[in-house]
């Protein structure tokens, strides 16, 4: 069964094509690339968000926050716009940030010096978040007509029929990639999530290792709210409600432990893709969207179920020989 | 001899315990929460003539127990290191098995009947996979989550169901005791808040809860079944859940999927202000029950100053992380993990 873990991601990879091959010869407008590159389009947001959030729960943690993070910063960039119409979308985008990444960095110094578990925290953090779009917002939303040419703009843009969106969740994941792969803190932050106490004799900093990776989860719902508002033309409360938990099943799909320190780059994309070709493939089959959530969450039981029986059942039995003496004296 | 050791000429004296402190005491959690609630109680009282009235105290518990007696529940899991994120979507199964009753014409027995044994056979399923995979509960019942929320969706779209006996009504629509005004569902939360105590706090299964809960493995090996226990928590959430939805959907008179949303995280906003460890084996049914009425009234004192449902969100929020910083902060340590 090793074997399966090796290759988890390939047969991640294949169990997608089956189901990309099987759904276009059900509906054969599925399988062309115009709709290839709609499916990516679509999904671009999954793929940054999923990929924060990997970061966080590597480090044995979780953030709730991060839709209702989204939500904020999207609506505060969106007012920060009508203040300051037609700056160049970057700046846009560096707003998005900072704010973003500050309200992430509000999680990670609770969770760092207060030690509050991080469960704890995120959901606190996210009913705060979500509130404060009235508050900031003084209850009502930011439309289309209140946004500058340059903020809507920018997540129009395409190159080579993808948009400027999945070009952004591209670069996230060369960074994500680089970042956990080719840096020390990147690999700290397995690190602490593989054995905090042998992290800890290593000096490696857990404060430093959480402040990080909570202000990368933060950062990065932040600029996914301005790219989300921009790109849908609405900023008001209820956006992406809910969708910290599409973000952690894309995660659980592609092999990221909650247990923290295991999880790649690539197994979290394909989890997030997987998540996205079945949204996708639901109004080209005719079937009612309301079918999403019970699909992802039996493909959810079904993977993590499948996951832990690959990885065997020896963690699971604390007394093996005792059953298996029982078993025998019953013979 | 004559030195023979009398009690008196010992140098050491051997207590039962160890003397009970004021300090100690003072800073028990539910000694804080005892403290909050009156600062609660007596600023609404200031703060509005209406709050003290037994009548809209009763209509505010409405608001809280249905939710209330699913966070006893939540709370042993929690203590044994479990998490149950899909109670809210067992109450929506359950509550859409009760609507097709009630559109196929069934009494008020039936319904409830099946209310409750829908939300068991839920549970027992979160039960199963939990004991049987090996996965943690957060990601098996994030799973069953979007599972039984999904069917709840499929069956119903964007219909609703609203057709259901008056006997079945009138069990969330009327007062259960008339003077003073007890609600069916506070009634039944007392009863249950009772029971749990005595169960938690008075039997030896549940001491083995708090032994689950602070080592399973040490737990298991002296003997607890520990997935045994495990098995039955998840069950008994999925009841209670069941629960959740006979009285919930007797009270609102209908049933869409999108009934009790997110309610999982006030539930275990409710058990965690209670001081329930999330890591495990530290909390009391009676920090749980003084949280609810914190949090529940303290909705209820916001609502009569017409504060909007969201912004008490972020007022209940900020209780949360500061309730749970300020002893650490005060402290100078990580006392309560």
């Amino acid at each position: 069964m090793s074997i399966f873990l090796k290759y988890r991601e390939w047969v991640l990879a294949a169990i997608i094509a089956l189901m990309v091959i099987g759904i276009s010869f059900y509906a054969p407008a599925f399988g062309t690339l115009d709709n290839a590159t709609g499916v990516l389009n679509d999904t671009a947001f999954l793929f940054m968000m999923a990929l924060a959030q990997m970061i966080v729960i590597l480090t044995r943690g979780i953030d709730l926050s991060v839709a209702a993070n989204l939500a904020l910063t999207g609506m505060m960039t969106g007012l920060f716009n009508e203040v300051f119409p037609d700056l160049p979308a970057i700046v846009y985008i560096l707003v998005a940030l900072s704010i973003g990444g500050g309200l992430g960095l509000i999680n990670g110094s609770l969770i760092a010096f207060l030690r509050i578990p991080p469960i704890v925290v995120t959901l606190g953090t996210l009913a705060i978040f979500r509130g404060m779009i009235v508050v900031i917002g003084g209850g009502s939303q930011v439309n289309t007509s209140d946004m500058s040419a340059t903020f809507l703009g920018f997540p129009k843009l395409s190159l080579l029929g993808l948009s400027s969106v999945f070009w952004i969740a591209l670069a996230v994941a060369l960074f994500a990639w680089f970042f956990l792969s080719m840096t020390r803190s990147g690999r700290g932050l397995y690190a602490v999530g593989g054995n905090p106490i042998a992290a800890r004799y290593c000096g490696i900093s857990m404060p430093f290792q959480q402040l990080l990776a909570y202000g990368i989860s933060g950062a990065v719902a932040g600029m996914s709210g301005y790219l989300w508002v921009a790109r849908y033309g609405v900023a008001y409360v209820e956006i992406a409600s809910g969708y910290e938990l599409t973000v952690i099943a894309a995660c659980v799909i592609g092999g990221v432990s909650i247990g923290g320190g295991v999880g790649t780059v690539a197994g979290t994309l394909l989890g997030a893709l997987f998540v996205g070709v079945i949204v996708n493939a639901l109004p080209v089959m005719q079937v009612s969207p309301f079918w999403q959530m019970l699909i992802s969450g039996a493909v959810i039981l079904a993977a993590v179920i499948i996951n832990a029986r690959a990885e065997g059942r020896a963690l699971k039995l604390i007394l093996p020989e005792a059953r298996r003496a029982a078993a025998q004296a019953k013979r | 001899m004559s030195d023979t050791p009398s009690p008196s000429a010992s140098r050491y004296t051997v207590a039962d315990r160890a003397p009970r402190k004021v300090s100690t005491f003072l800073l028990r959690w539910e000694s804080i929460l005892v403290m909050m609630l009156a600062a609660v109680i007596i600023g609404n009282t200031l703060k509005s003539p209406y709050f003290l009235d037994p009548f809209n105290l009763a209509d505010a518990t409405y608001n809280f127990s249905e939710k209330a007696i699913m966070a006893l529940v939540m709370a042993l899991l929690i203590l044994i290191r479990e998490i149950d994120l899909s109670v809210a979507a067992i109450l929506a199964v359950a509550a859409l098995a009760i609507g097709f009753m009630g559109e196929a014409g069934y009494g008020p027995a039936a319904l409830v009947l099946t209310g409750l044994l829908v939300g068991l056979a839920c549970g027992a399923f979160n039960g199963f996979l939990v004991t049987r995979s090996g996965v943690p509960s957060i990601v098996i019942t994030i799973g069953t989550m979007s599972l039984y929320r999904g069917i709840a969706q499929v069956s119903l779209g964007d219909q609703a169901l609203a057709t259901y006996p008056q006997a079945f009504l009138d069990l969330g629509q009327t007062y259960f005791i008339n003077w003073p005004p007890v609600p069916l569902s506070f009634f039944i939360f007392l009863v249950f808040a009772i029971g749990f105590a005595i169960f938690l706090h008075g039997t030896p299964t549940g001491r083995r809860l708090f032994a689950i809960g602070s080592n399973p493995v040490a737990a298991r090996f002296s003997g607890i079944r520990v997935d045994r226990i495990r098995f039955a928590l998840f069950t008994l959430s999925g009841l209670l859940a069941g629960l959740g939805a006979v009285l919930l959907t007797a009270r609102i008179g209908v049933m869409r999927p999108n009934i009790g949303l997110g309610w999982e995280l006030d539930i275990i906003t409710m058990v965690i202000l209670g001081g329930v460890a999330i890591s495990g084996g530290v909390g009391t049914i009676g920090g749980v029950v003084l949280a609810v009425f914190v949090l529940g009234l303290s909705t209820f004192g916001l609502s009569l100053m017409n504060v909007p449902g969201i912004v008490i969100n972020v007022l209940l929020g900020l209780l949360l992380i500061i309730s749970i910083a300020a002893p650490i902060v005060i402290r100078g340590s990580t006392g309560r993990r």
